[in-house]
């Protein structure tokens, strides 16, 4: 096991590469009472089109979020009881890249691992629990389909991306899930749930090879075979549609604005790409920006506006939303400061401002154990250690932050999905 | 002037200082946490005649300060400072409301040059709180009509949550001749009434005569958390004697019960039902009311849950809870118009089960677990934290979470069931649906 310190930070994490290929690593927390275990596969919601035994293979949407849900079920029960019983916390999500299982305990970390890393790898369906589970998941997103902040999101994607995956609701349709069955969810398990996708995170102070021990006991022996997927080829650099509407009952607009951005490579370029990004949105609309005071004291927007960047694979964007009685002037508004920072540029002592604000959030982020969980699983996938972003925060220039809003911040590749009150429709 | 100074089980240092009569400090010093707290509150007796004046005091401190006169230019010395908070708060421990601000910033051992955090925080903090801005020698009439309108939608709002409003509902109505039966926010009609001049008032009724709990989580010295803090303690006024919450009475439940039933348009009735404990965390006895109050209801493994809940499906929910400083308990449930007798039956005979020692020791043990591990998760979180030495700060208690879980691990079964004899249904109040 190699231990790494991350001075800056005040972290020292513990890495390992098991002989069956999962990597492990154990953010040791001393003086903490709790401990944090996440698992996970490098397998999302896009993932619906991939190779496998050399052929591809097309799988209906949301097979990811229906596997996460079943995975839970053993041959003696519910694992989810099992840990509860231990006093842990269990859960899981599934986001349109990857699919993650974890809990938080004060005690008995051990058992719980062995309980979290045997029924995430030991699949156990029936299509009797199957078919169960489909009226389950069809509530759940007829849920979402009812929920306008959920469609807005949608909407948007539609507007920006001609054919990538992200474009897909991560639960699938009523209709997609009805396609599911035991058979479609064991071979993308053994498709997907190899040690060679997978990743454990661990965050506590807690025994970093006894860790290794579990992992090596309960985990398969064989590595299994990196999975090819396709996403459809890639995106023109245009919005795929610059507007779409819908109407449902709010009780005012709501918006998703947004800007179709180059995708980035794996590797550092992935996270300085996240990070550049998000210095852009603040420099572009955050709270102590310009624009945003004008907006706001224009009451085009309330204290429910927020924005982020989201890089995933094939594609990257800048999104910003919430609701306001005029979406379109909003957009007109975003256009124009952004038109205004690529020919002044960013004015410096808020460029300054800025960069420690979005810095010291990312540092006190690591407080939670459940984020720095999550995200040293993510960027282990994307190809880079997540600790190192003080290092790659430090290279970003203010030129960067401009160039990367006079390039992406543009009326062709602007997208506007507004959501009005009305009968929905 | 020292007082105490312990080590707990994380490795954590706790001071309290009183620095001055009636101003105290609670420092926790530790290296575990990347970011550091500071909170400064100001302690009353819950009044029905101040708390909505008190509550507004912090949100309209918020808004502008004389060197950061609107939002904007207080967001940004907030960004300047590692995008720092400082949150206006309104609690209720016991008897007594706290309000003030929590600041969480990045801890001086993370900042990009070296560079410190914690005092220009802190002064930013004494700024907030000593400086505001004025117009005319007391606060800014805009700011106080936008404030005093939010507030008056928090207080509306609190019967959006039925679930909440009828836990509201109940303690009103049992310690309706207590303090403890004010709300922390107050009530609509004493809102209304405030005015700029009238609010001005109250704050330098608060800087001069009101007890202050300043506090600190962190990894910086002592000695520098005191010299951070002086501005701030400096700044308010020295003469005059700070009051001091007392402890709240115990009262008797009545026989027979209240019974209280209100109307509203829901669609689900919320059954909410307050017992008398006569105990409250200043008694010996506390530890052992802890778990009696988790094998009832407190936990997803409890009588309540497991029985109400699970196997009679007679309620959606259902769950108890203790008010620490207070001798109060609250049984919370959502059922059926219908079935609300077989309910309340049902959750009374629960109790009793209790009462007579029919629980299994997993039962005790798995209640035993999840109380120690909430209190010792507790040390892991500095929000959390925070919150529970505000609270042993209003009741003049100094035991620390480790401490009081070290007592719970020792409580014999005998200690449960003599803590849950004691419990008594003082008032039951039903929420109902419109004819």
């Amino acid at each position: 096991m190699v231990s790494k310190q991350y001075p800056r930070l005040g972290e020292t994490v513990f890495h390992e590469i098991l002989e069956n290929g999962l990597h492990i690593y154990v953010d040791r927390r001393r003086d903490f009472q709790k401990s944090y275990a996440f698992f996970a596969t490098n397998y999302g919601g896009m993932d619906m089109r991939f190779r496998l035994d050399g052929a591809w293979k097309n799988t209906p949407a949301g097979v990811a979020h229906f596997l996460e849900h079943k995975m839970f079920d053993t041959q003696d029960g519910n694992a989810l009881q099992d840990l509860a019983a231990n006093g842990a916390s269990p859960n899981a999500f599934t986001s349109s890249v990857i699919t993650g299982y974890f809990f938080e305990s004060t005690d008995k970390f051990f058992d719980n691992l062995e309980i979290l890393l045997s029924f995430v790898s030991i699949p156990w369906f029936t299509q009797e629990s199957v078919d169960k589970e489909q009226g389950i998941i069809g509530q759940e997103i007829r849920m979402v389909e009812d929920d306008p902040e959920n469609q807005v999101f949608y909407a948007l994607m539609e507007c920006l991306y001609d054919h990538h995956p992200i474009r897909v609701p991560i639960a699938g349709t009523q209709e997609s899930i009805a396609k599911i069955t035991a058979g479609t969810l064991y071979s993308c398990h053994k498709a997907f749930y190899i040690p060679a996708n997978m990743v454990l995170t661990v965050a506590g102070d807690v025994d970093p090879e006894q860790v290794c021990a579990v992992a090596r006991k309960i985990l398969p022996q064989e590595s299994g075979v990196p999975i090819d997927r396709d996403y459809g080829g890639e995106e023109d650099q245009r919005a795929a549609a610059g507007e779409k509407e819908l109407t449902m009952e709010v009780s005012s607009p709501i918006f998703q604005l947004g800007f179709k951005c180059d995708p980035a490579v794996r590797g550092e370029e992935w996270l300085r790409r996240e990070l550049t990004g998000e210095l852009a949105c603040e420099a572009l609309l955050g709270s102590s920006s310009p624009l945003y005071a004008k907006l706001y004291g224009e009451g085009l927007i309330n204290k429910n506006f927020g924005y982020g960047f989201e890089v995933y694979p094939g594609c990257a964007l800048m999104a910003a939303g919430g609701e306001s009685r005029d979406p379109r002037k909003v957009r007109d508004a975003v256009l124009a400061e952004a038109q205004r920072l690529a020919r002044e540029g960013v004015d410096a002592a808020l460029f300054a401002r800025i960069k420690k604000g979005v810095y010291g959030a990312k540092v006190r982020g690591l407080n939670s154990f459940e984020n720095a969980c999550i995200q040293l699983a993510q960027n282990h996938f994307a190809g880079v250690e997540y600790f190192r972003f003080p290092e790659i925060f430090d290279a970003i220039s203010q030129a960067d932050v401009e160039d990367c809003i006079r390039r992406w911040v543009t009326p062709e590749r602007c997208g506007l999905a507004v959501v009005r009150p009305g009968e929905a429709g | 002037m020292l007082e105490t100074e312990r080590m707990d089980c994380s490795m954590m240092k706790v001071t309290r200082l009183t620095l001055r009569p009636g101003v105290h400090l609670t420092a926790v010093q530790t290296k575990k946490f990347k970011s550091s707290v500071l909170a400064a509150h100001f302690l009353t007796p819950l009044s029905a005649q101040d708390a909505a004046r008190n509550a507004l005091v912090p949100m309209v401190l918020r808004r502008g300060t004389a060197e950061h006169p609107d939002l904007e230019t207080l967001s940004a010395a907030l960004d300047e400072l590692y995008g720092g908070s400082l949150e206006p708060v309104v609690r209720k421990k016991g008897e007594a409301q706290c309000v003030g601000f929590v600041g969480s910033f990045l801890d001086d051992a993370y900042t990009l040059e070296g560079e410190r955090v914690l005092e220009p925080a802190a002064e930013l903090l004494a700024e907030v709180l000593l400086r505001p801005y004025t117009q005319d020698g007391a606060f800014c009439p805009d700011y106080t009509r936008q404030e005093k309108d939010n507030l008056i939608d928090r207080i509306r709002a609190q019967v959006n949550d039925k679930r909440q409003y009828a836990q509201l509902r109940v303690v009103a109505e049992m310690c309706g001749d207590e303090p403890f039966g004010v709300d922390r926010l107050g009530s609509e009609e004493s809102a209304r009434a405030i005015d700029a001049q009238g609010l001005w008032t109250q704050y330098q009724r608060l800087l001069g005569e009101a007890q202050v709990e300043l506090y600190y989580c962190g990894s910086a010295e002592l000695e520098r958390v005191q010299a951070a803090f002086a501005p701030l303690v400096d700044g308010l006024p020295a003469e005059g004697t700070r009051q001091t919450v007392a402890r709240p009475a115990k009262k008797k439940a009545p026989r027979p019960p209240r019974r209280v039933e209100e109307r509203l348009d829901v669609t689900q009735g919320k059954l909410s039902m307050g017992f008398r404990t006569n105990t409250d965390a200043w008694d010996e006895q506390y530890p052992a009311l802890t778990l009696a109050n988790a094998i009832y209801g407190g936990t997803t493994t409890s009588k309540l849950f497991m029985n109400v809940r699970e196997k009679l499906s007679l309620c959606y929910y259902a769950s108890s809870g203790l008010m620490k400083y207070k001798d109060v308990m609250l049984v919370s449930s959502g059922v059926e118009f219908d079935k609300v007798g077989q309910a309340e039956g049902e959750i009374l005979s629960q109790l009793y089960k209790c009462q007579t020692g029919d629980f299994s020791d997993d039962e005790l043990e798995w209640a035993r677990r999840s109380v120690v591990s909430t209190l010792l998760t507790t040390l892991d979180t500095q929000s959390r934290l925070e919150d529970y030495w505000l609270g042993q700060a209003a009741a003049g208690l100094e035991e620390g979470p480790d401490q009081l879980a070290d007592r719970v691990e020792r409580v014999t079964r005998e200690q449960v069931v003599t803590a849950a004899q004691d419990l008594t249904l003082d008032t039951v109040y039903f929420l109902k649906g419109r004819e």
